[in-house]
C-alpha cells in the first residue's frame, strides 16, 4: 500500500467540555478520494480547520507528504501542497475571475515583491489563470468581478483557486453546499475527472455525491470517527445506519 | 460594484489625472496673469497634502490599514528637514536621505507591532504612536518645543537656493506629487500591489492560498510612510517653519477625511479630496470661525450619496471597484 499524503494521528480538540474532535486518527492515500460525513454538528468543519491549519488541535499529530506538519502555519501548508476550499465561499469579490486564480498562481512563485511591472498585463500567467478556469467550465467569466458570479460559478471558482496551487491534497469542504441539482452533478462530475490527479479529502453533506465519488468513507459523529470503509461498508455498517444515515434514507 | 473592464476604467483614471495635473500645471501662469500670489502658496499647501494623502490612500484604500497617526510622518520629515537646517546641513542630498531614512524606519517599527492587530485595535495603536511622536516634538526644547522651529531658508538642491524662488519650488512640489502618483499606480497595479488588495478582501483567502499578508502590508505602511514624509519636508519647506502642530491626531483626521471625501480606492480620488478638503476650508472659514459646523453635514452627505466619494461623482473619474 502506497505511504498516505495525509495522516492523522489522535486528534484532539476540546472547546472547554464540548469534544469537538476526539481522537480522530485517518489517512488519505496518493490519488484517493476520502469523505468524511457526518450529522451536523459533528465537527466536520473544525477538523477541516485543524488539517487545513486555521485552527490548533489540543493534542495529536497530522502529517503531511512526509513530515510533521502540526505546528505549521496555514500559508506555509498551502505552500506545501494541502490546499483547501471553503464551505462559505472564500473568494476576493472585488477581484475578476482570472484575477483570483491568477493570484493564486502568483503565490505559486515565491514572493510577491515585485512592485514593477503590472500584473494585469502579465499575458503569461493570465493565459495560465484561463486555462484553470477553463477547466472548470468558467472561461466565458474569466472578466466578471467574482463577487457578481452565480452560487454554482463561485463554487468552481474555489475549485479553480485551489487547483491553480498545484495541490498535493485537495481539502474540500462541502463543494456542494448550497447548489441546486443541476450544478451539484456538473461539480461531481468535475471531481471525477480530477480524481487520481489529487488526492482529496472530501467533507459533503450530499449523500449521493459522496456516494459517487468516494473511495472510503469515515463517519464522524460527535468529534469520533465511528467508521471508516468502502461506500459498500458504510453503506450496511449498522452503527452508522444507526448513528447517522437512519433517517436519510441513501440512494 | 463596477463592471466595466479593466481597460475602460484605466482610461477614464488617466483622463481625470491628466485633467488634474494639467490644472496643477497651468495654475502659477494664471495666478501671475492676475497678479495673485497668494493661490500658488495655497495650491502648493494643497499638493503638499495631496501627497499625503496618496500615501495614506495606499494603505487605508487598498490595504484597509486605516492608520489615525499618518500625520506623524508629516511632522517627522519636516521635523528632519528643519533640525538639519538648524545645524546647518541645508543640501537635499542629505536632507532627503536622512528624512527618508528617519520616517522609514519608524514606520517600519511601528508598523510591525500595529500590524499585529486588526481593526479598531490597530486604529488605537497608530493613533497612539502618532500622540507619541506628538508629544516627543512638543518636548523638543532644543527645538523650539510647543513654539516650533522656524528655518531660515529652504533646501538647497547642490548649493543652489533656486527653491527659495516661489515658481521653482511650486513646480519641484508638483513633481513630487506626480512622482509620488505613478508610484503608488504603479504599486497598486503590480504583484505586490495585487497582494495587498486581495488581504484586504480576504486574509484567510490569501493564507488558504499561502500567502501571509504580514509582511506585504508591512512593506506598504514603510512605503505610506516614507511617501508622507517626503511630503511633510515639502510643508516644512513651504512654511520655512515646522510645529508640533503637523503631528496631532486632529492632522491624521484630516488625513483620512481627505482620502474618505475624494474616494477610498483611488488614488486620483486622494488629490482631489485634499484638494477640496483645503478649499472648503479656506472658504467656509471665511464665513465663520465654526466653519466644520458646514463641513461636518457636508462630508455626511458625500458619504451617504456619493459612494465612491467625489471621484465618483466627476465625469473623469471611476467608482470604487
Amino acid at each position: 500500500m502506497a505511504e498516505p499524503i495525509l495522516a492523522l494521528d489522535d486528534l484532539c480538540k476540546a472547546y472547554g467540555a464540548l469534544k469537538v474532535t476526539s481522537h480522530v486518527s485517518l489517512d488519505v492515500r496518493p490519488g484517493e478520494i476520502h469523505a468524511v460525513i457526518g450529522p451536523n454538528g459533528a465537527g466536520k468543519t473544525t477538523l477541516i480547520g485543524q488539517i487545513s491549519g486555521s485552527l490548533a488541535p489540543d493534542s495529536g499529530r497530522i502529517s503531511f507528504d512526509g513530515r510533521d506538519v502540526t505546528s505549521l502555519p496555514m500559508h506555509a501548508r498551502a505552500h506545501a501542497g494541502l490546499l483547501r476550499s471553503f464551505q462559505i465561499t472564500e473568494i476576493l469579490p472585488a477581484f475578476t475571475a482570472r484575477e483570483n486564480v491568477a493570484l493564486a498562481l502568483q503565490a505559486r512563485e515565491g514572493h510577491s515583491f515585485r512592485f514593477w511591472r503590472n500584473v494585469s498585463r502579465d499575458a503569461d500567467l493570465n493565459a495560465r489563470a484561463d486555462a484553470c478556469l477553463a477547466e472548470l467550465g468558467l472561461e466565458a467569466r474569466a472578466e466578471v468581478p467574482a463577487g457578481t458570479l452565480s452560487h454554482g460559478e463561485k463554487r468552481a471558482l474555489e475549485l479553480a483557486i485551489a487547483m491553480a496551487c498545484e495541490p498535493k491534497l485537495l481539502l474540500l469542504d462541502e463543494p456542494m453546499a448550497g447548489t441546486g441539482r443541476e450544478e451539484t452533478d456538473r461539480l461531481v462530475e468535475v471531481l471525477r475527472a480530477l480524481k487520481g490527479r489529487y488526492a482529496m479529502l472530501l467533507v459533503e453533506h450530499d449523500m449521493s455525491a459522496v456516494f459517487a465519488l468516494a473511495d472510503r468513507i469515515s463517519v464522524l459523529v460527535y468529534g469520533e470517527i465511528v467508521a471508516t470503509g468502502t461506500p459498500e461498508e458504510i453503506r450496511d455498517n449498522p452503527r452508522v445506519r444507526e448513528a447517522y444515515l437512519g433517517e436519510e434514507a441513501v440512494a | 460594484m463596477s463592471t466595466q473592464s479593466a481597460s475602460t476604467r484605466l482610461s477614464r483614471e488617466l483622463i481625470g489625472a491628466l485633467v488634474v495635473f494639467a490644472l496643477f500645471a497651468g495654475l502659477p501662469v494664471l495666478a501671475d496673469a492676475m497678479g495673485d500670489t497668494f493661490v500658488v502658496f495655497f495650491t502648493i499647501r494643497i499638493m503638499v497634502f495631496a501627497i499625503a494623502a496618496v500615501s495614506l490612500s495606499l494603505i487605508l484604500g487598498y490595504g484597509a490599514m486605516v492608520s489615525f497617526g499618518h500625520a506623524a510622518y508629516l511632522g517627522l520629515g519636516a521635523y528632519s528637514v528643519a533640525i538639519l537646517a538648524e545645524h546647518g546641513i541645508w543640501d537635499v542630498t542629505v536632507s532627503l536621505p536622512v528624512t527618508l531614512a528617519v520616517c522609514g524606519l519608524f514606520a517600519l517599527v511601528t508598523g510591525a507591532i500595529s500590524l499585529k492587530t486588526r481593526g479598531v485595535y490597530f486604529i488605537m495603536i497608530t493613533l497612539a504612536f502618532g500622540q507619541m511622536a506628538y508629544y516627543t516634538a512638543t518636548s523638543l526644547s532644543a527645538y523650539g518645543g510647543d513654539d516650533g522651529l522656524t528655518m531660515w531658508g529652504r533646501t538647497e538642491i547642490l548649493g543652489s537656493t533656486a527653491l527659495g524662488d516661489r515658481t521653482v519650488f511650486y513646480y519641484v512640489v508638483l513633481g513630487c506629487l506626480l512622482t509620488c502618483y505613478l508610484l503608488a499606480r504603479m504599486i497598486v497595479a503590480s504583484r505586490f500591489g495585487r497582494v495587498l488588495q486581495g488581504a484586504k478582501q480576504s486574509e484567510m483567502r490569501l493564507r488558504a492560498i499561502g500567502i501571509d499578508p504580514y509582511a506585504y502590508r508591512l512593506v506598504a505602511y514603510v512605503i505610506a510612510g516614507m511617501m508622507a514624509g517626503l511630503a511633510g519636508a515639502l510643508l516644512a519647506n513651504a512654511a520655512e517653519f515646522v510645529s508640533p502642530a503637523y503631528m496631532s491626531w486632529h492632522r491624521s483626521g484630516e488625513l483620512i477625511v481627505m482620502v474618505v471625501l475624494g474616494g477610498l480606492g483611488s488614488l486620483l480620488g486622494a488629490i482631489v479630496g485634499a484638494a477640496s478638503f483645503l478649499v472648503l476650508e479656506e472658504v467656509l472659514s471665511h464665513f465663520t470661525e465654526h466653519w466644520r459646523l458646514i463641513f461636518g453635514p457636508f462630508l455626511v452627505l458625500v458619504v451617504l450619496f456619493g459612494r465612491g466619494g467625489l471621484i465618483s461623482l466627476l465625469p473623469g473619474g471611476r467608482k470604487n471597484g
